[in-house]
């Protein structure tokens, strides 16, 4: 097998390096220049990790949603390995995005865990994910492996509206999610650079993490057959 | 449509004759339903008010049994690989297996509703409306849990993976058919069974519809 045309290397330590630069600048102004929130105190900055997590969690999974697709429409190994990556990067972003609302839920709820549309969808779809990764990871046969994962990941990304329905219907108690149009401008500058850092984090991290998938799939593959030499077609 | 009924003869004469097994799986059920009042405790008042969720949650446990079981059979000598070299599409043969499936839960499901009536008092007004809303639950676990169970017989760690994959997707149909036995179990003053008995119906024909489109993708490979 040959190798799936892949971003270059390059691209994704610019883009982690990005990231970095971008979460370390978010992380000062939200910890050391944003104003305390009146009511919350400091528990408040927690939002500048929370949100944008919550946000590239989603993305992370629409995009391995879209390689899925792209995978079972149009084939390619270079959708898969990049199906690979966005799932354990939406898996790791899901997780940190419940043990921070637990950390921020203690304080302000009282409770580390309360049964809130959000935060129940969030862990689902982490159970999800695991599923699917764990698919994964019992299957041998590569084309097997990415055309079932990719239809589980079809059928678990349409029951996330689903599940956060239900679950509404079920028991609320969240409070409106928070955007830049909901908080107000000192706020607004930290969330916006600890969304784009985690973003140019996650996607430099996913490009290196499909490379490897990409590596792993050509060598359980083995060598490209050797091409047939001209005329041996009608010699047959 | 022939060749549906011939394939939903089939997966039903398969049951039939291992109908041995599918009493375990009763056994099974009802042996989830009796520890379930141990977490509660001798409390009639609390059983009953929960006895909607025990007995959804020990047909989703059981369920896993039988779907597996269901696809055993298919997998032993390649029975499968046979099974698609016959003129029938393979989305018949998921339809028909689903279909199988759905009624066996069902009826699991009437066999434990008369334990649970006997444990927690769960006595209904409307025998009727529950054994409708078995069967809706009971498509809704069979679909996506049909589908499961093809691709995780041929897996490893196939035990442990059907749930993995089953149980986050049905969520739903647990909250939906928990909340809908409660209020048949409990009185429905606010008139709310048809909204939960609507979120059970959308879930069903969503997946009954993408699962049987998915199925062809996953058994011609």
């Amino acid at each position: 097998m040959i190798l799936p045309r892949l971003a270059s290397p390059n691209l994704a330590f610019a883009l982690v390096a990005l990231g970095v630069l971008l979460l370390l600048a978010g992380s000062y102004y939200g910890l050391f220049v944003s104003p305390q929130e009146r009511y919350m105190g400091d528990v408040q900055r927690i939002m500048y990790v929370h949100v944008p997590s919550a946000w590239n969690a989603m993305l992370l999974f629409t995009l391995a949603m879209g390689c899925a697709l792209a995978y079972l429409w149009r084939g390619g190994w270079g959708w898969d390995a990049h199906h690979e990556a966005l799932l354990e990067g939406a898996a790791v972003l899901s997780f940190l995005l419940c043990v921070q609302g637990s950390i921020w839920a203690k304080p302000t709820w009282g409770v580390w865990w309360d049964w809130d549309p959000r935060l129940t969808t969030t862990a689902v779809m982490l159970l999800a994910l695991l599923g699917i990764l764990a698919l994964r990871s019992a299957v041998d046969d590569p084309e097997k492996r990415a055309t079932w994962s990719a239809v589980a990941t079809i059928i678990a990304f349409v029951d996330v509206p689903i599940v956060y329905f239900s679950v509404r219907w079920w028991n609320s108690l969240h409070q409106m999610q928070s955007s830049p149009e909901t908080v107000s401008a000192p706020f607004i500058v930290p969330l916006r650079l600890n969304a784009f850092g985690v973003l140019a984090l996650m996607g430099g991290l996913a490009l290196l993490r499909a490379r490897v998938a990409a590596r792993r799939t050509a060598k359980e593959l083995g060598p490209a057959l050797p091409p047939m030499p001209a005329g041996a077609a009608l010699e047959a | 449509m022939n060749v549906f009924r011939a394939a939903l003869y089939k997966e039903l004469l398969l049951q039939w004759r291992t109908r041995a097994r599918v009493l375990s799986v009763v056994v099974f059920g009802a042996t989830a339903l009796l520890l379930m009042s141990f977490a509660i405790g001798p409390d009639a008042g609390a059983l009953r008010l929960h006895a909607g969720g025990f007995l959804w949650l020990a047909l989703l446990l059981s369920s896993t049994l039988t779907l597996e079981a269901s696809l055993e059979a298919e997998t032993e000598q390649q029975a499968l690989e046979g099974l698609l070299l016959l003129p029938v599409p393979p989305t018949i043969l998921f339809y028909a297996k689903a279909v199988a499936n759905t009624l066996q839960l069902a009826l699991l499901g009437a066999v434990l509703v008369p334990v649970a009536i006997v444990l927690y008092g769960a006595e209904t007004a409307r025998p009727l409306a529950l054994f409708g809303l078995l069967v809706l639950g009971a498509a809704g676990l069979a679909a996506p849990g049909t589908l499961y169970a093809t691709m995780t017989a041929r897996a490893r760690a196939k035990q442990t993976l059907l749930p993995l994959l089953l149980f986050p997707l049905v969520v739903p149909v647990l909250i939906a058919a928990t909340k809908a036995s409660s209020l048949l179990i409990l009185g429905d003053p606010m008139r709310q069974l048809a909204a939960w008995l609507t979120l059970l119906g959308g879930f069903c024909g969503i997946y009954w519809t993408l699962c049987g489109l998915m199925f062809g993708l996953i058994v011609e490979d």
